[in-house]
């Protein structure tokens, strides 16, 4: 591969790749930190996928006689006022902040990756026009732009995918485009042209795969953001609709009335928010240390 | 300094005129138009109504004289109308700018005096047992939302004080008024505290890898006098960026936290805007929300440039 060549960023692109995969044991002793964060997520991904046989009830079941009921016995983490198993709506919200989260990162990054790409590796008026669209979105706070077009599209899990999906995008162009912009003069671009690979190939197949490193430490970092995004949309009930049990909207039906009477409605969806971001940021500031120590968030 | 100015000026201008295409285009995808919307949502009844609102709205005209129709009003500080409570948005929106600016304030004021001087305690003490506590505080900070923790507030105020710290009515005395606003600023602050305190710890380490820090310490300067005397007050320069930073991140924080805690401010306002699918109110909103944005940022820039001659010579 035409991937071989000096400089200090990327022997530690080629080390780390040795590095993770030959010793674990080196990730959990250098980066406890990291370690706990990559267990977190680990936890919550296993509550996501087992949802189902980690629990008793149906998330979305309700129950007169168990309204309201307290922590223990059949409800361990109690029961909200219509009767519904908090254990379980927290187990199966797992997976509508996963899904969210994920899809909304995988998107923002794929639009991001492009637009950085391009406007990084051809210049000229295309990086113009694509860096001032940028300007645009980033001038508009994240929570504003995802909460007008989640009204904009209307409630869906797609639509709210969406929503968050492209505020994320700028940081993802802007860092794309910085390192494009420095790829683009290393010595093993030119090799290519130089054998007579066209541009399109030389971006995407030897500038592409250099940026992955910044471009996962990245998506790590904004998939934090995009839970918590949808933890708020839900909250303020311009988020994922019923009948999914959403963490951030199981806050908005418990709010400021349960704060008094039943406090359990209101802890544990939020721990579960906090966790599962908790959770992320632990890994993508020990994944940053790893794959590219410069980049600061 | 003047062409530097003027350039930035334009640009800013060039953002909001893009911004302002985005908003207006975005809040016209949706199926069916904004009369129907406002319909429904204003629960009136007959076709000649929704004639009139349609003409009202200027949704007869063609798309692009109804941009410039907004833009124009906007201009003269028209603000539209809102259909729930029956008056012009302008009346409904300039008293709360009030409390949402106090509240921002004491938001940022809780931020930046937490987060430099931890910032920079964590980055002259950097791989200590104390940074590596502050490294997590903060990371714990960033990643509470802020509504859960407006939320806890609430239940600890429920628990140990017997009262909850909710805006009912306005406050006779300023002070009263501060005090009652400094529980919800700190849960809208806390966040961004976080995010001062990173930014903060990474511009003083870089700074503390500088030459003239280790000119300062070859010639035997104290390390009070290296770090407090050379380094920080270097490092203070790029902190005035975060001020710009933060007001974006921090409009998610207040749009949170009003709701939570009830205040009757201008991002709760927006909220609401939306639920009722007043898209007029909305969308003038958002540009304002957009207009302050963008000015707080080239305000800093521009105090940035003043402070630091080099920026002016770049690009």
């Amino acid at each position: 591969m035409a991937v071989a060549h000096e400089g200090g960023a990327f022997d530690l692109a080629r080390n780390r790749a040795a590095g993770l995969s030959s010793s674990l044991a080196h990730f959990l002793r250098r980066y406890p930190l990291g370690a706990a964060g990559a267990a977190i997520v680990l936890a919550i991904v296993l509550m996501a996928l087992l949802a189902d046989w980690i629990t008793i009830f149906d998330p979305t079941a309700t129950d007169a006689h168990a309204s309201l009921a307290r922590p223990g016995g059949a409800h361990p983490l109690g029961a909200d006022f219509m009767g519904r198993d908090m254990w379980s709506r927290i187990a199966f919200g797992a997976r509508i902040s996963l899904a969210v989260g994920v899809g909304a990162t995988s998107l923002g990054c794929i639009i991001g990756v492009s637009i950085g790409l391009l406007s990084g590796y051809f210049g000229g008026w295309l990086d113009l026009v694509a860096q001032r669209f940028m300007d645009m979105l980033q001038a508009l706070p994240l929570l504003v732009l995802a909460l007008v077009m989640s009204a904009a599209l209307g409630p869906s899990l797609e639509n709210v995918i969406l929503a968050i999906s492209i505020p994320l995008v700028p940081t993802v162009a802007r860092v794309i485009r910085s390192n494009t912009l420095m790829l683009r003069e290393m010595p093993f671009v030119e090799a290519a042209r130089a054998v007579g690979m066209n541009e399109i190939s030389i971006a995407l197949r030897h500038v592409l795969p250099n940026t992955l490193a910044p471009l996962i430490v990245l998506a790590t970092a904004q998939l934090g953001s995009a839970i918590l995004v949808e933890a708020a949309l839900s909250f303020l009930g311009l988020g994922i609709p019923e009948p999914y049990p959403s963490w951030g909207r199981m806050l908005s039906e418990s709010a400021a009335e349960y704060v008094r009477t039943a406090p359990w409605l209101v802890i544990y969806p939020g721990l579960a928010i906090s966790l599962a971001v908790f959770g992320t940021n632990l890994l993508g500031d020990a994944l940053r240390d790893i794959f590219d120590p410069r980049l600061r968030l | 300094m003047a062409t530097y100015l003027i350039r930035r000026l334009l640009l800013m201008v060039l953002t909001l005129f893009g911004i302002s295409v985005l908003i207006f285009v975005l809040l016209r995808i949706v199926p069916g138009n904004i009369a129907d919307i406002l319909f429904d949502a204003a629960g009136m009844v007959s076709a000649a109504e929704k004639h009139k609102l349609e003409a009202e709205l200027g949704l007869d005209k063609p798309i692009v004289v109804q941009y410039v129709d907004w833009i124009g009003g906007l201009a003269r500080g028209d603000f539209g109308y809102t259909y729930v409570s029956e008056r012009p948005a302008l009346e409904e929106i300039l008293p709360r700018i009030p409390v949402t600016a106090k509240l921002a304030a004491l938001a940022v004021m809780f931020s930046v005096l937490l987060g430099v001087p931890l910032g920079v305690v964590s980055a002259v003490r950097q791989n200590t047992a104390l940074d590596y506590v502050l490294r997590v505080a903060s990371l714990s900070g960033l990643s509470l939302p802020s509504f859960w923790l407006g939320l806890l507030i609430l239940m600890a105020f429920v628990q140990y004080a017997g009262w909850i710290p909710i805006y009912t009515e306005k406050p006779a005395r300023l002070w009263d008024e501060l005090a009652l606003l400094s529980i919800p600023a700190a849960a809208a602050g806390l966040r961004s505290s976080a995010l001062v305190m990173r930014l903060t710890r990474s511009s003083m380490l870089e700074v503390l890898r500088q030459d003239y820090v280790r000119t300062a310490r070859a010639k035997g300067a104290s390390p009070a006098a290296v770090n407090y005397d050379h380094a920080l007050r270097n490092a203070m320069l790029p902190i005035i960026t975060i001020i710009g930073i933060e007001a974006a991140f921090l409009v998610g924080g207040l749009i949170v936290t009003e709701t939570v805690f009830n205040i009757p401010g201008v991002a709760r306002f927006l909220v609401e805007a939306i639920r009722w699918r007043d898209y007029p109110v909305v969308q003038n909103l958002v540009m304002f929300i957009a207009i302050i944005v963008v000015s707080v940022n080239f305000l800093v820039d521009m105090a940035y440039a003043v402070l630091d001659p080099r920026i002016r010579y770049e690009e």
